[in-house]
């Protein structure tokens, strides 16, 4: 009853295609959607800030501000998908920060030792309130927000509720940028050169990823699709390479965002393609049914909650190294914006929904909000408000569209064409069949296409 | 209760409700094409239709849950046009629909339940005193004398149907919706629901009744529409057309349906999976058993049958044996091919080959949020792993596979498992039990809410593993499916094994009595 077997395609313009072009099925479009509204606010900012937004000093900037946010949006989303919460991220950070600038200035413990040392205490934080949560049973939004008290109260009795600073050699990881090296031409080499991989990458990505869709005998995106999309991805990565390498003289595109960049790359390949991924989202979706497929949703929680305090360790390091210090006031906070990141970012408090990609890209948003915001001006009570509607609108959005029927937003933009073409439709002998949003003109848009491969879907 | 021959007729009654050209699409599937019904006064009118066929989506759409505006056409009732905006607005017009899936809450009590949205109040508080009155009225009309306070999840499933029927009963309804009651119901208790419509009927209260249980259509209905692939085939008047069963699957599935059960296959070999003295406790009452002393075994190649009434403990028996999934384990003996095996969890169970299909497969079968492809995987994606990555091709291709051989009716794999209709969501369950290659696979009702046609090809299904080798067993509430497949029977009462009947002498009459007794003979080999 597919309706692939219905006359061939004439091909034409439609805007089914285009939805492939950022992934068809109905959990793509919806990042698809919060893409959309990046680069819309992207664009908005930048005209009010007169090109402010995309120069190359503001960009870098942005990054290694907000890279731990982001890494926190990482894990959050695990713990969310898996249908828990962790409110005690920033006082983990904050702890962790604190023990780690302590051992270095007290202990002279060399750097590199003192960043293993955090993350062995983040993980050890992490099995604590893990165990809590999946063995002993209690809540994790109970557990963590005892955690967020815990490990306040713990940074501020280590530290004596005092600001230490941290040598300058663990700085790197927070306020450290690519070298400089090779001949001089006036750009960052190793930024050019990251640019120009990461755009072969996803030339390759996304020709393998035509390649495996028809293996699975799915009707890939017509080229021109495939071919627009690189263009116009090539044009983003080098636009972004020549800008991060531009910058002024010593900077270029931040460590943290290197860090940052492999842990979404692990993060999503972990989640989508390892057995351990699966099983997040099936403890999430429904616990019972997984626990009844051989799923020790025990174990998962355990290692959901552990390897969110892990990188909450991770973060609050390259915080602390960021600002040179650690204090008592550090991460306070962060756990809401990563929570709002992943809820932008399309993940469902019921659990059992969201991606690594979309998490990112939420936390993108509310990045760009932030900084265009603060470059306009804009005192840091209205920022909160605006923050906050957003977060709200965001949700709203997805919310009302899903229960309209229309899982994306390109649905939306079409619903006055559906509504012209119902009648027009011939009245063929099957119900018509296809797996994605819009209808389209083109028969051949009916092909189911939910299966486009992970590749193309948006990165953050 | 019989009926007498003229309350059958309703050609002549007024016409209550009409939906004209009902087309409902999803994004990307059209699941109602221009259907059309008309229900009488005092008449029950049953829909008839594969899974999948769209009689669900059409009942949601003339009870508001797919409000006015998101389908075309037009719903006539009592002469004026409706455009419900939701349930709430349905139910004010008389017309209140009981879902496939039950929408009580297990945590309320009963009366809570029934008056849930539509309190009784005094000075602006509820009214506990009237509400509770009310609710021993409304269950004596059901025919329940159960105390309105006890929680919905302690009493069967069958008076959970009732309770819901009382609630309608409470909203002055007209027109009574009821999508597959009969269900998750025992022989007795559907009769009872049965002639509970029947006397709602003689009481001026018309009912559309969803069933695929078509000895059950033939006896209550007065007229049967029939939806395939989301049109309407044919409205049969049972009276004047004399139907029954054969006639209904014809205009379900197109064609006559030769020999409803598969040939057995003769070549039952050894005993290799034995349960010796199994006792389970129940999980929060310590003192009660719901498991006694039970053993029993199963040859390879053979279809052993569980029959019993409801609650007699053939689920728990199942569950506690797939990896302890049920109650406190006491003692007990597992036995597979000549040696003791230990299985302390679900995933040493499917280990040792053995597989569980649930019978609630939407809450303990399938996580509704994922699609086909990674649910048919789930339960064993080791298998398609290397070094802990799953492979997504191979994963596709599997789901394919069985897309085909089960006929499982969706556009594609990467449709969400929430989408489809309860029948092919039931063979998503046992793709995914299959996939694990499982030595013995324990089902569940594996055909509840399954159409005639869907139901013969898992009565196939179910032979074919049994001709491969494998052990089945099957716990079923329908004693002809019993017969019909089983090559033995166990009959279960209160938690005991009371009797094992190989099927040549099985009859239901035996049947009935070894499930409803503790007499229990000798379980021999
Ligand atoms: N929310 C939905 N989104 C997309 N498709 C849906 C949705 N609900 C139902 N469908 C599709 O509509 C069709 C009709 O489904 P429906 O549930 O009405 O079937 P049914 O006749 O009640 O079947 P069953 O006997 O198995 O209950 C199916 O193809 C199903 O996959
Ligand atoms: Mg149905």
């Amino acid at each position: 009853m597919t309706a692939s077997t219905e006359a061939p395609a004439k091909k034409r313009f439609s805007f089914r295609d285009l939805g492939k072009m950022f992934g068809g099925g109905s959990s793509n479009v919806r990042q698809f959607g919060i893409l959309f509204s990046l680069i819309a606010i992207i664009v908005l900012f930048q005209i009010l800030t007169d090109g402010l937004t995309l120069s190359s000093g503001n960009l870098i900037n942005l990054v290694s501000q907000y890279a731990y946010i982001l890494i926190l949006a990482i894990g959050m989303v695990m713990v969310i998908i898996a249908g828990h919460i962790d409110l005690s991220v920033g006082s983990v950070a904050a702890f962790v920060g604190i023990v780690v600038a302590t051992a270095m200035q007290q202990w002279n413990l060399p750097w590199p030792l003192g960043i293993v040392l955090g993350l062995v205490v983040g993980a050890l934080i992490g099995a604590w309130q893990g165990w809590w949560v999946a063995f002993v049973g209690v809540p994790a939004f109970i557990v963590t927000l005892a955690g967020m008290l815990i490990f306040r109260g713990g940074n501020q009795l280590i530290g004596n509720a005092n600001t230490i600073p941290v040598p300058q050699g663990f700085t790197e990881i927070g306020a450290g940028y690519l070298p400089e090296v090779g001949p001089d031409t006036g750009y960052n080499n190793l930024t050019l050169l990251l640019g120009l991989i990461i755009a072969l990458a996803v030339i390759f990505m996304e020709f393998r990823a035509r390649r495996v869709q028809r293996t699975m005998g799915s009707q890939p995106a017509p080229l021109w699709v495939s071919i627009i999309k690189v263009v116009v991805l090539v044009v983003v990565i080098g636009f972004a390479s020549v800008l991060f390498a531009g910058g002024r003289v010593g900077t270029s595109f931040p460590i943290s965002g290197i860090i940052l960049g492999v842990l979404v790359l692990v993060y999503s390949f972990v989640t989508r393609n390892t057995i351990f991924g699966r099983h997040i989202y099936s403890v999430g979706g429904n616990k019972h049914a997984a626990e009844l497929s051989g799923v020790k949703s025990r174990r998962i929680d355990f290692l959901v909650m552990m390897n969110m305090s892990t990188l909450a360790a991770l973060a609050g390091m390259i915080f602390v190294a960021r600002s040179q210090a650690s204090g008592p006031q550090d991460g306070i906070g962060w756990e809401l914006d990563a929570i709002a990141a992943v809820f932008i970012g399309g993940a469902a408090v019921a659990g059992g929904i969201g991606t690594v990609g979309g998490s990112i890209i939420g936390g993108l948003v509310m990045a760009v909000l932030n900084n265009g915001l603060q470059l306009l001006g804009v005192g840091a009570d209205r920022v909160q408000i605006i923050k906050g509607l957003v977060l709200l609108v965001a949700v709203g959005l997805d919310v009302w569209n899903k229960s309209q029927g229309r899982p994306s937003i390109i649905g939306f933009l079409t619903k006055n064409r559906r509504k012209d073409k119902l009648d027009l439709e011939p009245t063929s002998s099957s119900p018509s069949v296809g797996a994605g949003e819009a209808p389209s003109e083109d028969p051949q848009g009916l092909v189911p296409t939910a299966g486009t491969p992970d590749t193309s879907r948006p990165r953050g | 209760m019989e009926t007498g021959p003229d309350t059958r007729d309703t050609r002549d009654n007024p016409v209550i409700l009409e939906m004209r050209s009902i087309t409902k699409e999803f994004p990307g599937v059209k699941a109602l094409s221009d259907v059309s019904i008309t229900v009488r006064a005092n008449e029950i009118h049953a829909i008839c239709g594969e899974n999948g066929a769209g009689k669900s989506t059409l009942m949601k759409v003339l009870s508001g849950v797919y409000p006015y505006g998101t389908y075309t056409g037009d719903i006539l009732f009592q002469g004026s046009e409706m455009r419900f905006r939701d349930i709430k607005s349905s139910e004010s017009a008389g017309i209140v629909i009981i879902h496939q899936e039950l929408a009580l809450i297990p945590e309320l009590s009963i009366t809570e339940n029934i008056f849930l949205g539509n309190e009784p109040t005094r000075f602006g508080a509820i009214d506990w005193v009237t509400a509770k009155k009310r609710a021993i009225e409304l269950l004596a009309r059901v025919g329940l004398s159960d105390d309105p306070d006890t929680q919905i999840k302690n009493i069967g499933v069958g008076k959970q149907q009732l309770v819901e029927i009382a609630k309608a009963l409470n909203k002055s309804v007209k027109l009574l919706i009821l999508d597959e009651p009969t269900a998750a119901l025992n022989e007795a208790d559907s009769q009872h629901l049965l002639d509970l419509i029947l006397g709602l009927k003689s009481r001026g209260i018309s009912s559309i009744m969803i069933s695929h249980k078509l000895n059950e259509i033939e006896r209550v209905s007065d007229a049967i529409t029939i939806i395939r692939d989301g049109k309407t085939i044919e409205t049969l008047d049972v009276k004047a057309d004399g139907v029954n069963e054969d006639r209904i699957i014809r205009g379900m599935v197109g064609r006559t349906l030769e020999n409803r059960f598969p040939e057995r296959s003769s070549n039952i070999g050894e005993v290799f999976f034995e349960i010796k003295n199994w006792n389970v406790q129940h999980p929060q009452v310590a003192e009660r058993m719901v498991v006694k002393n039970s053993s029993f075994y199963v040859r390879r190649g053979e279809v052993v049958g569980f029959a019993g009434l409801m609650g007699a403990g053939r689920t728990e028996l199942a569950m506690s044996i797939f990896g302890r999934s049920y109650g406190n384990f006491i003692s007990g003996e597992i036995v597979k091919d000549g040696k003791e095996i230990q299985i302390r969890n679900v995933t040493e169970a499917i280990n040792n080959g053995l597989a569980y299909v649930s019978e609630d497969r939407k809450a303990l079968g399938l996580n509704l949020l994922d699609d086909i492809k990674r649910s048919v995987v789930s339960a064993k994606l080791k298998k398609i792993a290397k070094a802990e990555v799953v492979n997504d091709i191979a994963e596709f291709q599997i789901a394919e596979q069985y897309r085909k051989s089960l006929r499982i009716k969706t556009p594609t794999v990467n449709e969400g498992v929430g989408k489809l209709s309860g029948g092919n969501q039931q063979k998503v369950v046992l793709a995914k039990w299959m996939f694990t290659d499982p030595d013995l696979l324990i089902l569940d009702e594996p055909t509840r809410g399954i159409d005639v046609g869907a139901k013969t090809e898992i009565y196939g299904i179910i032979r074919d593993l049994a001709a491969q080798g494998k052990g089945v067993i099957m716990i079923s509430s329908e004693l002809p499916e019993l017969l019909g497949v089983s090559d033995r029977i166990y009959t279960i009462f209160e938690g005991a094994i009371t009797n094992d009947i190989p099927a040549e002498e099985a009859d239901p009459e035996t049947l009935m009595r070894s499930m409803t007794s503790m007499k229990t003979k000798a379980v021999t080999k």
